[in-house]
């Protein structure tokens, strides 16, 4: 794997991989991942690490198993070869509780309101009920432009209304991690670009580390430090390219366009 | 952008409304036709000599008999006895079956262990129990009770066992995400996403009370609608019997409309 070779030079944090010292971790580090569906390989040998507040894309094309690495992240996979950890802590030793996810679906309550579908990710230790709680919960509807639909069911909102709840109650949960996948796929592109800059925000403020998975080339190359970009059935990692727009970015930044054309080459269109 | 939208289709509802003024809200009335149709069918039937009168009451005679019985006050008694047993026999079969049903449904070896005693104990016919729960309870109201808490557990149970284990694996995948805990993902989501499946289960279980409750009365009583039927046969008044009839098909319409109505105002989305 050449690539992940070059992105090691490049990342002085997955040189102390091996460390003894876990504070020495990257925020998210995979190594030799291969997960099976029987006799199916989802992901062959992938090799990734995140750094703490870094924002990384993973793009690649459809059953490449960019969804199955998230899913191992998460801790919903407990089964799989290799090494999956947040903050040194293996993701099946709870180093998952630090991750926080965003479905491709919405995957919302359909008895609940707006409200109740966020507040199921408020932290385990937050009361919904408590008035400081729903003042969050609020601040997050606003957060995600659905202002007044906060009583509204989820069989009243549209698709991308739907998917806007669902990223508000991923960033309820407030996660050192946070992995989304695919969160704007159903916007209309104003509100696309509306909630790309939200997660922006909301990722500077919050210092977080994200991955998120995505079709989108300009997508992944506008919000993402480095674009891992997967390929092949099983999903390997292809190449890794760094974004090395300045920030806050200008959509048509010159860096941008040159990463795109990376990222496209390396996709192989 | 989805307030508009629902205006827009208020608007087009409300013209449709106006261009046919009546025709929807005057449409259950078409449910009446048949069956007045056929009262009237039956009253030539008896009165031209087609069936004696001996065999088949006219229409207006049962009316008579029930209103007179009504106005002496034996009437009252009877129903209130078999309201009685229904309710409480309903109550029973209701709660045993969302105990054994939740266990079921949450524990595979609950499952495992209980589920094929009880497929199989549903298949035994409601009558075939009487002789049974004679012997053991006596004549009683406990033994009718009982009888009736046997036909009302079954749907319960089958409904809300097979209810709680199809939960949408997706949402329990989103609980496990946020941390919820056993406890909490139980009353955030699991329970909740059941309860259309409890309902339809109550519903079930309240017709086949209605059937059992005939099935003791009809064999061990002595006051109860079901007892006012078997002695009209021995009285050979035929007006009593299709009275009786009459007023199982109201009671139990009633109570089958009660829980449609908790369905409507609990499932409502």
């Amino acid at each position: 794997m050449p690539s992940t070779g070059e992105a090691s030079k490049r990342d002085p944090a997955e040189a102390t991989l091996g460390s003894e010292d876990p504070a020495a971790d990257p925020a998210l580090a995979v190594r030799g991942l291969t997960k099976r569906y029987g006799d199916t390989v989802a992901l062959d040998e992938v090799d990734l690490a995140i750094d703490g507040g870094e924002f990384v894309a993973v793009v690649g094309p459809s059953g490449c198993g960019k969804s199955t690495l998230l899913r191992v992240l998460t801790g919903l996979e407990e089964r799989f070869e290799g090494r999956a950890a947040v903050d040194g802590v293996d993701v099946r030793d709870g180093g998952s509780d630090a991750v926080g996810m965003v479905f491709q679906e919405p995957r919302l309550l359909a008895w609940a309101d707006v409200r109740e579908n966020i507040a199921v990710g408020l932290p385990a230790d937050v009361d919904p009920d408590d008035p400081a709680a729903r003042d969050r919960v609020d601040g997050l509807i606003e957060t995600v432009g659905l202002d007044g639909f906060a009583e509204s069911r989820p069989g009243e909102l549209s698709g991308g209304m739907a998917q806007r709840v669902s990223l508000a109650r991923g960033l309820a949960y407030e996660p050192e991690v946070l992995l989304l996948d695919e969160p704007f796929s159903a916007l209309d592109q104003l509100t696309k670009y509306e909630q790309q800059d939200n997660l922006l925000d909301v990722w500077r403020e919050r210092g977080a580390t994200v991955a998120l998975v995505t079709h989108d080339v300009e997508e992944a190359a506008y919000l993402a430090d480095r674009v891992v970009v997967l390929g092949g059935q099983p999903g390997t990692v292809e190449t890794v390219v760094d974004v090395e727009a300045d920030r806050p970015r200008e959509r048509t930044d010159e860096a941008l366009l040159a990463a795109r054309r990376e990222i496209t080459d390396a996709l192989g269109v | 952008m989805a307030t508009t939208r629902e205006t827009e289709t208020g608007d087009v509802g409300s013209a449709l409304a106006g261009a046919l003024p009546d025709a929807d809200r005057f449409r259950w009335l078409l449910g009446l036709v048949v069956p007045a149709a056929l009262v009237v069918v039956w009253h030539l039937l008896v009165a031209t000599g087609v069936f004696a009168a001996h065999q088949l009451p006219q229409p207006l005679r049962v009316v008579e008999t029930l209103y007179g019985m009504a106005a002496t006050g034996e009437l009252w008694g009877h129903i209130a006895i078999t309201l009685q047993r229904v309710f409480f026999g309903t109550l029973l079969g209701v709660s045993v079956g969302i105990v054994l049903g939740t266990v079921t449904g949450l524990y595979g070896l609950a499952e495992d262990l209980l589920d094929p005693l009880l497929q199989s104990l549903k298949n035994i016919p409601s009558l075939a129990w009487v002789p049974l729960f004679l012997l053991w309870f006596g004549i009683g109201e406990g033994a009718k009770v009982l009888l009736i808490a046997v036909g009302a557990f079954f749907p319960v149970y089958l409904n809300l066992s097979t209810g709680i284990g199809n939960v949408s694996e997706d949402l329990i995948e989103v609980a496990e995400v946020y941390d919820l805990g056993r406890f909490e993902s139980l009353r955030r989501v699991v329970f909740p996403a059941a309860v259309p499946s409890l309902l339809v289960g109550i519903r079930g279980g309240v017709g086949l009370a209605w059937m059992f409750v005939v099935a003791a009365e009809l064999i061990a009583a002595s006051q109860g609608i079901g007892f006012l039927m078997s002695d009209g046969r021995v009285l050979a008044r035929p007006d009593i019997i299709v009275g009786s009839i009459l007023l199982f098909a109201f009671f139990g319409n009633l109570s089958d409309l009660a829980v449609k109505e908790v369905e409507k105002r609990a499932v409502d989305w």
